[in-house]
């Protein structure tokens, strides 16, 4: 039964790349809104693009906590307690996210939309900011003593390692949703959305490589890399999709791949952070009897047993239903379609 | 400052926040549901409008139900981590369940309803709504589980090393008792609040004498909700009473204010509890013989225990129980009622005039009892986390007070904000015509959202 810790141990590293890959681009278009969605119809547009999809892609999130807590509470327990501030900051951007997409269009006065229109880019930034400090922080080990209790305080979470982090996770999300948008929008705005990801791709990959570099030399991914090498395939998986999600941008303009190649590269870039930390849920920078492993934070074989099977059965059942409502419901959005109301 | 008596409020607040959303979400969406096969069956107009009429309002509360939703699963974690620690095992697992089984396929499918109209075919949508009302109810379920295993902790053995406690029997978790008693009390409640929402609403309109027909079948629709499940949450929740005797005999003795313990213990009906350390009521008066063993247990003869058979540090607090629990006793017989009153004129409705104003009235009722409803099961359950296993006073997290505090607030500020913001909203939107949602332009092109 020693494996299910390990399964579970992967499955959580998916499921938080596979909210990144998803939210992302809602956080990042909210980020554009106020950039480049100049007209009233132009912002509405943005916001008609994200409308069906932030709420089904924030249960990811949703998600990825619950196994968090079902599969390794110790994880869950020290983590949240630990990240106090930063985590109900996220929180708040999200609610007050799904309030903008809910409340916005309610009234068509200027000052309200340029609220709201405000508020979801604060909202979109700070999320972004937020998991990629967070993130960054665990890949660095948080300051836990002996009996895992954290002994920092937010300004050490603030170190320039994890505000680079952050910046990377604003940057990836800034660009993944301008390359949706770009895809999903006609005219003037289209073109605004695809220079913007043009625009931010090369300052994206500029901080992803600084990062990696820093993650992988100073934080010691080499070396936990090197006892198994064959992991380097997801670094490596990483930046080639990053690339190729770059290469369709710029040379073959073929944005639905651009997303796609980019949304498959955050996903690797999550594993690389999570395999890095292996067998470490929360490494600690501390006391190295503090950090939480998989073996000290596991629920029991019984309930991990239960919940793969819950898994493997209702994950693949989501992307599956996810997909196809993605399918029906998005359409190509015509940014002077708001004019007729 | 107490960190734990922080997390406490904040939880609280959390929670009564987002039961503000919650039962109309599980009612409304049935209620849609319906009035939409209505018109894949008949083909006529009128229920496509009921449907996006009451459509209007049930999202805009969606909306706020998700909002105030997601910060109560991160509050286990942030605000009682050792809670967490000690039963994630088997907490942790229902709450992940629920949302890889249930919420995603409510969140998905609303926007399918919401947004695609047009986009998908009669049945399709149909089907969209159905299947957000059925993962609504299986959603709530999970939860309710979740919280029967804080009141009535089964299928539990002690980990070897000592530190928590973890699964024996999911069977024994997904049939505990106190789960389910809650699970059709609370459901049954928001349904009728649903009921009484959707009558207030239409009797409003029916008042103002504007589009009357249509008002009238959502009213007589309300309405076969209203008396339905005022009847059945009544029903259900005497069943619960007999599992909170049978379980929790302490919370049973707040309830009531029950200090003795006796058999053929008789219910009074005029009580005012202590307010100082004595252990006996101030005024005890107008007994009904046998009465509250004979609703505790189903035996007039069998014995209730008092509050006095508990440890003063055992005992929860005995007046918000009692005086929640008799308020929300008294707000479910004005339910049944006043459906029953409304039942009796339901073909004169129309011709009524300020008599439907009562209607307008009661539509804040319901909740005001489901909310009082959580306040009996959760500071009844006290001074319990985990009835008989875990206090609350040690189920906290090692945060300072301050960062408590701090969240408390900011919390507090925009809970409430969004809240008055909301039912505003949804107001208005109750207070436009149905026609108005199938004119062109954005709102058609959202499906109403």
């Amino acid at each position: 039964m020693e494996y299910l810790g390990d399964v579970w141990f992967i499955v959580w590293g998916l499921l938080w790349g596979i909210y990144f890959a998803l939210d992302g681009y809602d956080f990042g278009i909210g980020l554009l809104a106020p950039v480049i969605g100049l007209s009233r119809t132009e912002s509405a547009a943005m916001h008609q693009a994200t409308g069906p999809f932030w709420d089904g892609n924030e249960v990811w999130l949703i998600t990825a906590g619950g196994v968090t807590f079902a599969a390794f509470p110790v994880a869950y327990a020290v983590l949240f307690s630990s990240l106090y501030t930063p985590l109900m900051l996220l929180l708040l951007a999200l609610i007050l996210r799904g309030a903008a997409a809910e409340f916005r269009h309610q009234f068509q006065d200027g000052r309200w939309l340029f609220f709201w229109d405000l508020t979801l880019a604060g909202c979109g930034f700070l999320a972004a900011l937020l998991l990629g400090v967070a993130f960054s922080n665990i890949f660095r080990g948080l300051p836990l003593d002996a009996d895992q209790v954290f002994q920092g305080n937010i300004l050490n979470l603030l170190h320039p390692y994890a505000l680079l982090g952050g910046l990377l996770f604003v940057l990836m999300f800034v660009y993944h949703g301008a390359v949706y948008l770009a895809e999903w929008v006609t005219g003037d705005l289209s073109v605004k959305a695809a220079l913007a990801a043009k625009l931010s791709w090369p300052a994206f990959m500029l901080c992803f490589l600084l990062y990696v570099i820093l993650t992988f030399f100073w934080v010691g991914f080499w070396d936990r890399y090197l006892a198994s090498p064959l992991m380097f395939c997801l670094p490596v998986a990483c930046l080639a999709a990053f690339l190729a999600s770059g290469w369709q941008l710029y040379l073959t303009g073929h944005l639905k791949k651009a997303f796609l190649y980019n949304g498959l590269g955050i996903i690797c870039l999550a594993l690389t952070g999570v395999m890095g930390i292996y067998p470490n849920l929360i490494p600690s920078r501390l006391d190295p009897l503090g950090a939480v492993t998989i073996a000290k934070a596991a629920s029991s074989p019984k309930v991990l047993l239960i919940m793969l099977v819950v898994a493997i059965i209702f994950v693949p059942a989501v992307i599956a239903y996810q997909w196809w409502a993605h399918r029906r419901l998005a359409e190509k959005i015509h940014s002077d379609y708001y004019l007729k109301a | 400052m107490d960190p734990i008596i922080l997390s406490r409020l904040q939880f609280a607040l959390a929670t009564f926040f987002h039961f503000l959303y919650v039962p109309l979400t599980l009612g409304l969406a049935f209620f849609i549901a319906v009035m939409e096969t209505r018109y894949v069956r008949t083909g006529q107009e009128i229920y496509r409008a009921q449907a996006k009429y009451w459509g209007r309002i049930f999202l805009i509360n969606f909306a706020l139900g998700v909002v105030t939703g997601i910060t109560l699963e991160f509050q286990f974690g942030t605000n009682w981590a050792s809670y967490s620690r000690y039963v994630g095992d088997i907490f942790g697992s229902l709450l992940a369940i629920e949302a890889t089984a249930a919420f995603f396929l409510e969140s998905t499918f609303i926007a399918v309803w919401a947004f695609g109209w047009n986009k998908v075919s009669k049945k399709v949508h149909l089907t969209a709504i159905w299947l957000v009302s059925g993962s609504g109810l299986m959603s709530a379920l999970w939860i309710i589980l979740a919280n029967g295993f804080m009141q009535n902790p089964v299928g539990f053995k002690f980990d070897p090393a000592g530190r928590r406690v973890v699964l024996e029997s999911f069977t024994a978790v997904l049939g505990n008792p106190y789960g389910w008693g809650m699970y059709f009390h609370t459901v049954f409640g928001a349904m009728l609040l649903c009921g009484f929402l959707v009558m207030g609403i239409s009797a409003w309109h029916i008042f103002r004498r504007r589009n009357v027909e249509f008002f009238h079948k959502s009213f007589k629709l309300g309405l076969c909700f209203a008396l339905t499940f005022s009847i059945l949450a009544g029903l259900a929740g005497h069943q619960l009473g007999q599992i909170t005797a049978e379980y929790q005999p302490a919370k049973l003795a707040a309830m009531e204010s029950q200090w003795e313990t006796r058999t053929n213990a008789p219910m009074h009906l005029l009580v005012i509890p202590p307010y100082d350390d004595r252990e006996e009521n101030l005024v005890e008066e107008l007994p009904l013989p046998g009465l509250l063993s004979f609703l505790a247990t189903g035996d007039s003869s069998s014995e209730v225990r008092g509050l006095k058979s508990f440890a003063p540090g055992d005992r929860p607090p005995v007046w918000p129980v009692f005086l929640s629990f008799r308020l929300m006793v008294a707000l479910g017989t004005l339910f049944v009622a006043v459906s029953v009153l409304a039942a009796l004129f339901r073909r004169r409705i129309p011709e009524l005039r300020y008599s439907l104003l009562l209607f307008v009235l009661m539509i804040p009722l319901p909740y005001l009892a489901l909310e009082l409803g959580w306040a009996v099961t959760e500071i009844g359950r006290q001074p319990w986390v985990v009835y008989g296993l875990m206090r609350t006073a040690a189920a906290g997290s090692p945060i300072d007070w301050y960062q408590v505090a701090g969240s408390l607030v900011v919390m507090g500020g925009v809970y409430t904000v969004l809240t008055v913001l909301g039912f505003f909203l949804m107001g208005r939107a109750a207070l436009k015509n149905p026609g108005d949602y199938d004119a062109g332009g954005y709102d058609a092109a959202q499906g109403g959202a």
